[in-house]
């Protein structure tokens, strides 16, 4: 229930003035939980609150200050060491780079970026070289981060024990969709430091593709806040060519209706119902209540399963869940 | 979540939900003086879940959950749920804590001022804040400190004090009248009791102190004192400081400050009772 309560005091926080003191706590506790305290705590700042809730707000926006310095340190770290290729910046290190409201309080866990395919094997040699090391050390999940995923295994630096996702594409190769790089590339903007970030439709086709079409919606109400952020800035000019592009028009078309639905964003007209299907996506980014625990078990498993089906074809999937269950692999959190 | 309680230890209000009622009830009862969370709104909030549906009745298993967690944090038995309730709150301080700078230290306060003592696990600081409590020093806390950023000041953390094997007998001797919890004889740590604060500690903790005094205590050596430089306290510290790292420059301001207008000083000692008169004399000293 309490996921819900988050998603409509960001619509409009004014909601959060009826709210006693167990409300902000159920509140602040799913805010943390989705990952969307430091947003919050933006998102009311000025409002009239209780003392206790408005310190613990502040701590957060401080948090999210912090780590926004951290990770555009981390992003300057990586442009020193791939300096003599086009590097561009994803998801909450590009919208704080970027300046975008996106990124606003926004936490930021990796350092994601995008090279080009045909020198990634370059920009792996340089970080290693510079301090990253690898992260999985199991040789059948390396083998699988390199044959089907669409970056590299992940790479931890030894010293600042941040972590990098160098990526190649937005999809994983084994996925139905596969979004044109060469594009998402060719029409990335250069930031004053030379690093880049993808243009207005492409940060919001990447958006879209992370949140509907890979994964199991872990954490998605924080990636639903993003492409509401993302239309406001910018909004949706030309991006029904450019999802219809990638192939990602019905991921793009569900994460608009949802945004406008649960945060009201001004989405074009077609958008503004939702469809039968989408109730499902829905009560699955809600799956949080007052004590910031998920559930909705059943649902989350559902979820946890169409991730496996979106990333790969059955045969494979079935070979992959069998090692990784001979391995003692985990379901979904 | 079924069964839910609220409390306050300093500045932090916690919420504290169970399957069970068991620790709750233990936890209420403890902390039976303690203040409700400010405006009602808890800072951190803990969750003591059974592992699986079944295990709220069968083999009853305890996971720690909360706002921060630990993905591998080990499950504990039911029936050290206050145990698990402790370990909780600890870890939404020591994980999720951005207003003071944490150094992992034990605190007491004697004419206005603040004796910080800090140390790897079973240098005693435990004990000796609470040795020091039972000779009129005000406990301030035995497990973590925080450090104000912005004044400088000390804030009060006094939450239970956590006793461990041979520390027990040695506390229920010197403070005959306090009140103690239940002996939690096999945790993973030993033998585990925990003290309650005296009312003083409990009415004075929301009055932050300026620290005056650093101690670096080593259990098992005879008498020595030897001066720690800022530059040593400074590296100590930071390993002692779960937040150091994530509060960023305003971390590093508040440590450098500490270890800059504060005296340190390593002690050895071979028992309680000569580090109880070390303490004291070196207080004496640093005093004038």
């Amino acid at each position: 229930m309490s996921a819900a309560l988050l998603a409509r005091v960001l619509a409009d926080p004014v909601e959060a003035q009826a709210l006693d003191g167990d409300g902000w706590t159920g509140l602040i506790a799913a805010a943390r939980a989705e990952q969307l305290a430091g947003t919050l705590g933006h998102r009311l700042k000025g409002l009239d609150m209780p003392h206790a809730a408005g310190r613990l707000l502040a701590d957060a926006r401080a948090a999210a200050a912090q780590g926004r310095t951290a990770a555009l340190w981390e992003a300057e770290m990586a442009r020193r060491v791939l300096r003599d290729m086009p590097v561009v910046l994803l998801k909450g290190t590009a919208f704080v780079a970027a300046g975008l409201q996106a990124g606003v309080g926004r936490s930021i866990g990796d350092c994601d970026i995008l090279v080009p395919r045909e020198r990634i094997e370059e920009a792996e040699r340089a970080l290693l070289a510079a301090g990253w090391e690898w992260v999985k050390p199991d040789p059948y999940d390396d083998h699988y981060y390199r044959r089907w995923m669409h970056e590299l295994p992940p790479l931890i630096h030894r010293d600042r024990d941040r972590m990098i996702d160098v990526h190649h594409t937005i999809l994983p190769l084994t996925a139905r969709i596969t979004p044109d790089v060469g594009a998402l590339l060719a029409d990335s903007v250069a930031l004053e430091n030379g690093l880049r970030v993808l243009s207005h439709a492409d940060m919001l086709c990447h958006a879209a593709a992370h949140l509907f079409a890979d994964g199991d919606l872990s954490g998605g109400l924080r990636n639903l806040w993003d492409i509401h952020c993302l239309v406001e800035d910018g909004g949706t000019a030309g991006l029904a060519e450019r999802a219809m592009l990638h192939g990602l028009t019905r991921p793009m078309a569900r994460a608009l209706r949802l945004s406008h639905d649960l945060f009201g964003t001004a989405v074009p007209v077609e958008h503004r119902q939702l469809r039968a299907g989408d109730r499902w996506y829905r009560a699955r980014l809600l799956a949080r209540d007052g004590w910031g625990r998920p559930v909705r078990p059943l649902l989350r498993q559902a979820f946890y399963l169409r991730s496996h089906g979106l990333r790969m074809p059955p045969a494979m999937l079935a070979r992959h869940l069998w090692i990784k269950w001979r391995k003692g692999g985990q379901g979904p959190s | 979540m079924r069964h839910a309680t609220t409390l306050r230890i300093g500045p932090v209000g916690f919420r504290i939900g169970s399957d069970w009622r068991a620790p709750l009830a233990v936890l209420d009862r403890l902390y039976r003086d303690y203040p409700r969370p400010r405006d009602d709104v808890a800072d951190f909030t803990v969750r003591l879940e059974a592992v699986r549906p079944w295990r709220r009745f069968v083999r009853p298993s305890v996971r720690i959950a909360g706002d921060y967690m630990l993905a591998d944090a080990a499950p504990l038995p039911l029936s050290l749920g206050l145990l698990a309730a402790e370990m909780g709150m600890n870890l939404q301080m020591a994980l999720g804590q951005r207003r003071w700078l944490l150094l992992h230290a034990s605190a007491v306060e004697r004419d206005g001022r603040a004796l910080l003592m800090t140390g790897v696990s079973g240098a005693g600081k435990s004990t000796l804040s609470a040795l020091l409590m039972a000779r009129g020093w005000r406990f301030l806390g035995d497990e973590f400190a925080l450090l104000d950023p912005e004044t400088g000041l000390l804030h009060p953390f006094p939450r239970l004090i956590s006793l461990k094997n041979a520390a027990i007998a040695v506390a229920e001797a010197a403070l005959p009248d306090a009140r103690f919890g239940p002996l939690l004889a096999d945790t993973p740590k030993g033998a585990i009791r925990h003290l309650i604060p005296d009312a003083r500690a409990i009415a004075a903790m929301d009055a932050p102190v300026q620290p005056s005094l650093v101690l670096f205590p080593s259990f098992g050596h005879a008498v020595a004192v030897r001066p720690v430089a800022g530059s040593e306290a400074f590296v100590r510290f930071t390993q002692a400081s779960t937040n150091y790292v994530a509060l960023g420059e305003r971390g590093f301001d508040a440590l450098t400050g500490l270890v800059r207008d504060v005296p340190a000083l390593a002690i050895d000692y071979p028992d309680t009772q000569s580090a109880l008169d070390l303490v004291e004399r070196l207080w004496r000293e640093a005093a004038r």
